[in-house]
């Protein structure tokens, strides 16, 4: 018996010999196993005087606890270090950048044309499309431009043959919709214009976005007021100035050109507003009688307002682009500032 | 139209500084595009005489000259014009003057010759753009001595303003200080126009025999004329300052009485009138040659003006050569006319001209102008060229000319209309200062709008006038009214804008390019391709409607291409142009190119090329939006901008919806582009067409699956397996997993291997292996038998 305490003194420095679960393992066995050694001496027990048991018991049984302790101990220090050894050799480098398709981006012009339609849209007013190879009476006639009226000078205009065209405007999107005759009408028409010229500040293809609205007791006041609400929103400045310049369209009357403090000097003047401090931004007016008679809508019953805008002017005050004919080179490095 | 400011101020002179009277112009509606000074700075410039010209001694080209500019002392000057003679009056830059381009005059030595001084040019005081090739000669009449500047009123600017079409009656100075005025609450005065009085009694026969489209025509013969004389400086100066060259002294007249009262004018030779002057539309077919030197062949709807022998001019446009005034003219037959806007309207463009005459005439010229116009010019012919003037022959049809145009406005309109109810008292005096004739009851107004305003017609003209003359931004704003209500939303179609954002999140960038091509692009792309063609491009590389949104992205590729961006991922939506004008189609399409490496180079990205799958699987990642997937099918096809092995219709619902592929090669070739490029385009009702999810309830019992190898030949499309598959599997089929596809060792030369997994399960209990094993037999004899395919051991 006198060598149990030599016999857990040399286990427990064998325990913390040992450098891995397994070797362990092989401990636990050769000390506490079913043969092992501490095993052994408590079968040992019965040669003992009957006197002697008990405490010879208890002295071999705490051995055994004290060892089992001393195993556990060993064993989770041993599975915690080697945790850490995986956890240090599974370290990457998450500076890295992230694998995969990065995104793309809309082009700048429907990004401003959404966030326009989204402003109309968002308190009533419904999207209307149409066709770009349009006729005379869409584009012109029906807009009260009958053939020869100087105003088919005011647009240069690209032609099929003598009636066929492409749409100078989107209004013949409010021509189509006026026809269909459900009023109250709230529309805005977004698409491709196309104008016959070419040159620094003009592109023969563009974008607009027209409005409409007609309903009983639509005034000029309800015009204005729709208008400064867009700009500001569209703008973000609730300060921003507004004003309204009297000027003509066949298809509307009272008729006004929108012009804004310049966004760029904040009406200081410089290049871009031509030392006027002021940005001709849109066009607007009350639609014309003589348009409503062709839609065949009472204008003594109903009154509106239109009104339209060109998006690629739009963006490129709101984005400061200055060069208009970029929009359509579809330079990637152009493209990618709008993502 | 351009006008001189200090001109504008004869008639009404309001005490605003130019700027601010711009301002108030544009605020109008008459929108001043420019003010700009009519010289340039310059000072210690005077008026001077040449007393006395030497030949240099030393410099052919120079003389010597002595000036007389009012300071007592005579100087030299040594000048190099070719014009400078002794007698004439000259503007003289003393020493001390300083020039335009601050270009300052000091004392000199020319070849050896004192020069204390320059005699200018007007090029050199910047009064022309071009260089002018002498100097600029004074009337005999001009004040030795006086400062150049100040007499010849150079402190002065011309306002252009970009007039709209409506408003015609400001197209003249008379027109422009008529608004001014009512802007001011000021008088207006122009020259007094005193009736010329006939010193003979000769006059030269007019027949107008269109009083619709001429109503009124006034002639006059001015006898004995000196076409030789100059044209005063001041005139010269004022129609400079309005955009027009001095020409003629005869021209010169006319144009001025043009830009003063705004009624074109036209001289004859008499010499060349042949028994009478007729007004009639021409006969289809007559040719005549006009004063730009262009011949141009008549249509039988344009007014001339003729005699006898033929047309002379286009009424309102433009006269002919051969019967205006020219060095040679003694006496001259002067033509003051109202043509009806309608008989004017469209003439010039249809002759492809554009003149001061058919602008006016078009917009409408005041019908009771033309005989103060003819008085006035005759005075000033008289003046200029002297001459002996006849009686006015005058021509009118009063049922022809504009009638009195009552127009009513009613209180409650106008105050509906802007939201304002304006005191009447304000209306009245708004509409009376702009020239109407105001009577007032109890619901409103009746005028009767002034012979100048064409443009006043209807209710809505008087609203827009009282509106803009009270001010467009003293009116109120308000927001519209309207009542909420719900519009259907159609949850089965997948919007444009979720489509757009699919494509940005697989990558790609938007491009918007031109509806019209290139047609040597397109051809290339698309040879068979009919869409319209514009019969006026702008250039001829867009000047076919795009059949295809291909032809836009392959240009937008190569641009990329060019400015080494090598990976290119662009989409397009817009609409495409198929067919004849007279049954076009105007599609909405989808299409998207791709080029370069599959990923952006990177650390962990391989340098793989992306490949048709990849587009593939793009493409498939929008088809699957609508939620019906199978509605969709590729079936291998030829496209001539495709590979013909790497190309694929797209179906939808059994009908052509698209196409998906490689730039075939040799169309690469033939585009110049070295790189491999893939693209797809499919239509958008096709892609926005969806349904609504539907909800089926899930299986509680066991899924069973069985994988299958079949070798089938390399040529059959795995669709036909698939399909055959499909057909065979019976109902309780979930999913069918193509795993693999593998050519190469231990599969016969010609075949190839393609392994599925296929998933089953019941709704409603657990399926057992005898009715698994059923459906797998009746697959591999079917695919046997129709497919000639093998299941591998």
């Amino acid at each position: 018996m006198d060598h149990l305490p030599t016999l857990v003194t040399e286990a427990r420095q064998a325990i913390q010999a040992a450098e891995t679960i397994s070797a362990l393992e092989e401990l636990r066995v050769r000390y506490l196993g079913k043969k092992g050694e501490i095993t052994a001496q408590l079968k040992g027990l019965g040669k003992l005087p009957a006197a002697e048991r008990p405490a010879a018991g208890e002295r071999i049984n705490q051995a055994k606890q004290a060892l089992a302790e001393e195993l556990e101990g060993r064993r989770s220090a041993l599975a915690k270090a080697e945790l850490e050894a995986r956890l240090a050799s599974e370290r990457i480098d998450v500076t890295l950048p992230g694998r995969g398709q990065p995104s793309g981006g809309l082009h700048p012009v429907t990004r401003t044309m959404e966030r326009i339609e989204g402003l109309f849209t968002r308190i009533g007013y419904d999207v209307e499309v149409g066709p770009e190879i349009e006729d005379d009476y869409h584009n012109f006639e029906a807009l009260n431009i009958p053939a020869h009226h100087p105003a088919r000078g005011m647009a240069d205009t690209f032609y099929f043959d003598a009636t066929r065209l492409l749409r100078t405007h989107t209004s013949p999107v409010q021509v189509r919709t006026m026809k269909q005759g459900q009023l109250p009408i709230r529309i805005v028409c977004p698409g491709r214009v196309y104008r016959s010229d070419s040159d620094l500040t003009h592109t023969p293809m563009f974008h607009q976005v027209e409005g409409l609205l007609v309903d009983q007791d639509v005034s000029f006041a309800d015009l204005k007021g729709t208008i400064e609400d867009f700009l500001h929103a569209f703008f973000e400045r609730d300060d921003l100035s507004v004003r309204f310049r009297p000027s003509y369209f066949p298809f509307t009357e009272p008729s006004a050109e929108v012009d804004i403090q310049c966004v760029m000097c904040a009406g200081d003047g410089c290049r871009v507003c031509s030392h006027s401090g002021w940005l001709e931004v849109m066009g607007c007016g009350m639609v014309h009688p003589e348009v409503f008679r062709h839609s065949g809508i009472d204008s003594e019953r109903y009154t509106g307002f239109a009104f339209g805008m060109g998006v690629e002017r739009l963006a490129m005050l709101r984005y400061g682009v200055n060069d208009l004919r970029m929009f359509f080179d579809n330079d990637l490095r152009f493209l990618r500032q709008f993502a | 139209m351009k006008f001189s400011e200090q001109w504008l101020r004869e008639w009404v002179s309001p005490q605003l500084a130019t700027q601010a009277l711009a301002d108030q112009i544009t605020m109008a509606g008459l929108e001043v595009d420019a003010v700009e000074p009519v010289a340039a700075l310059f000072s210690g410039v005077v008026v001077a005489e040449v007393v006395e010209k030497v030949q240099h001694p030393d410099a052919d080209k120079l003389s010597v000259c002595q000036v007389r500019d009012g300071d007592g002392e005579l100087v030299q000057v040594v000048c190099g014009a070719p014009n400078v003679a002794v007698g004439q009056k000259v503007p003289f830059a003393r020493v001390g003057a300083v020039l335009p381009g601050d270009f300052k005059i000091k004392k000199a030595k020319l070849r050896g010759q004192a020069s204390q001084g320059m005699i200018c040019s007007a090029s050199e005081l910047g009064l022309e753009e071009e260089t002018s090739p002498g100097i600029l000669e004074l009337p005999a009449g001009a004040p030795v001595g006086e400062d150049f500047r100040a007499w010849l009123g150079l402190d002065d600017h011309t306002i252009e303003v970009d007039l709209t079409p409506n408003r015609g009656d400001c197209l003249s100075l008379k027109g422009m200080a008529r608004e001014v005025g009512v802007l001011n609450r000021l008088p207006v005065q122009g020259p007094s126009v005193a009736v010329v009085s006939a010193t003979h009694d000769e006059t030269f026969p007019v027949r107008v025999e269109d009083p619709e489209r001429c109503p009124r025509y006034i002639g006059r013969l001015i006898k004995g004329v000196d076409v030789s004389a100059e044209t005063p400086l001041w005139m010269v100066e004022r129609l400079r300052r309005s955009g027009i060259r001095a020409i003629d002294p005869v021209v010169d007249v006319t144009n001025y009485v043009m830009l003063e009262l705004g009624q074109p004018l036209h001289a004859f030779d008499r010499a060349n009138l042949q028994g009478a002057v007729i007004v009639r539309l021409a006969r289809e077919g007559e040719r005549l040659v006009l004063l730009d030197g262009q011949e141009v062949t008549l249509a039988a709807d344009t007014l001339v003006i003729a005699d006898e022998r033929g047309p002379l001019a286009i009424a309102g446009v433009m006269g002919g050569e051969h019967s205006g005034v020219n060095a040679g003219t003694r006496d001259i037959f002067l033509e003051s006319a109202f043509f009806a806007p309608l008989a004017v309207a469209g003439q010039a463009r249809n002759y492809g001209l554009h003149t001061d005459a058919s602008h006016r005439f078009e917009r409408g010229v005041d019908p009771a102008l033309a005989r103060e116009a003819a008085e006035r010019a005759t005075a000033l012919l008289l003046e200029i060229v002297g001459g002996e003037p006849g009686p006015l022959v005058v021509v009118a049809s009063q049922a022809h000319l504009p009638g009195e145009r009552e127009v009513r406005l009613r209180a409650a309109r106008l105050e509906q209309a802007l939201d304002k109810a304006l005191p009447g008292d304000e209306v009245t005096e708004i509409l009376e200062r702009l020239g109407m004739a105001v009577s007032l009851d109890a619901e409103g107004w009746t005028v009767r709008a002034p012979s100048w305003r064409f443009d006043i017609a209807i209710e809505e003209d008087l609203i827009e006038e009282v509106a803009r003359i009270h001010g467009y931004n003293r009116l109120p704003v308000r927001r519209p009214k309207a009542r909420l209500a719900l519009r259907p939303d159609h949850e089965a179609r997948t919007p444009l804008a979720r489509l757009r954002r699919q494509m940005v999140a697989r990558g790609y960038q938007e491009a918007v390019t031109y509806s019209f091509v290139a047609p040597e692009l397109q051809k290339a792309l698309l040879p068979e391709a009919v869409s319209p063609v514009l019969a006026n491009p702008i250039s001829a590389d867009l000047s076919v409607m795009r059949a295809s949104l291909f032809p836009g992205l392959v240009r937008a590729l190569t641009h990329n291409l060019n400015r080494q961006q090598t990976r290119v991922r662009l989409f397009e939506t817009g609409l495409v142009f198929r067919g004849e004008l007279d049954e076009l189609q105007q599609l909405p399409m989808l299409g998207a190119l791709v080029c370069g490496s599959r990923e952006p180079e990177g650390w962990a990205a391989g340098r793989d090329r992306v490949d048709f799958f990849d587009l593939k699987g793009d493409l498939e990642s929008l088809l699957a939006m609508g939620g019906e997937p199978e509605a969709w099918r590729f079936e291998p096809a030829e496209h001539p901008a495709l590979h013909p092995g790497q190309c694929a219709r797209i179906l939808h619902r059994g009908e052509e919806a698209g196409w998906i592929g490689a730039l075939h090669p040799a169309v690469r070739a033939e585009l110049g582009l070295k790189v491999e490029a893939l693209l797809f385009e499919v239509r958008l009702d096709a892609l926005t067409h969806g349904r609504v999810p539907s909800f089926m309830p899930l299986s509680r019992f066991p899924e069973v699956r069985r994988d299958l190898a079949f070798l089938v030949d390399e040529t059959l499309p795995v669709q036909a397996l698939l399909d055959t598959l499909r057909g065979q599997a019976g109902e309780w089929l979930t999913e069918c997993r193509l795993f693999d596809v593998y050519q190469g060792q231990g599969v016969p030369e010609g075949r190839k291997s393609v392994a599925l997994g296929l998933t089953w399960q019941h709704p409603s209990r657990t399926l057992n292996d005898e009715e698994i094993n059923e459906l797998v037999d009746a697959i591999v004899t079917e695919s046997r038998q129709h497919l000639g395919a093998e299941l591998r051991g």
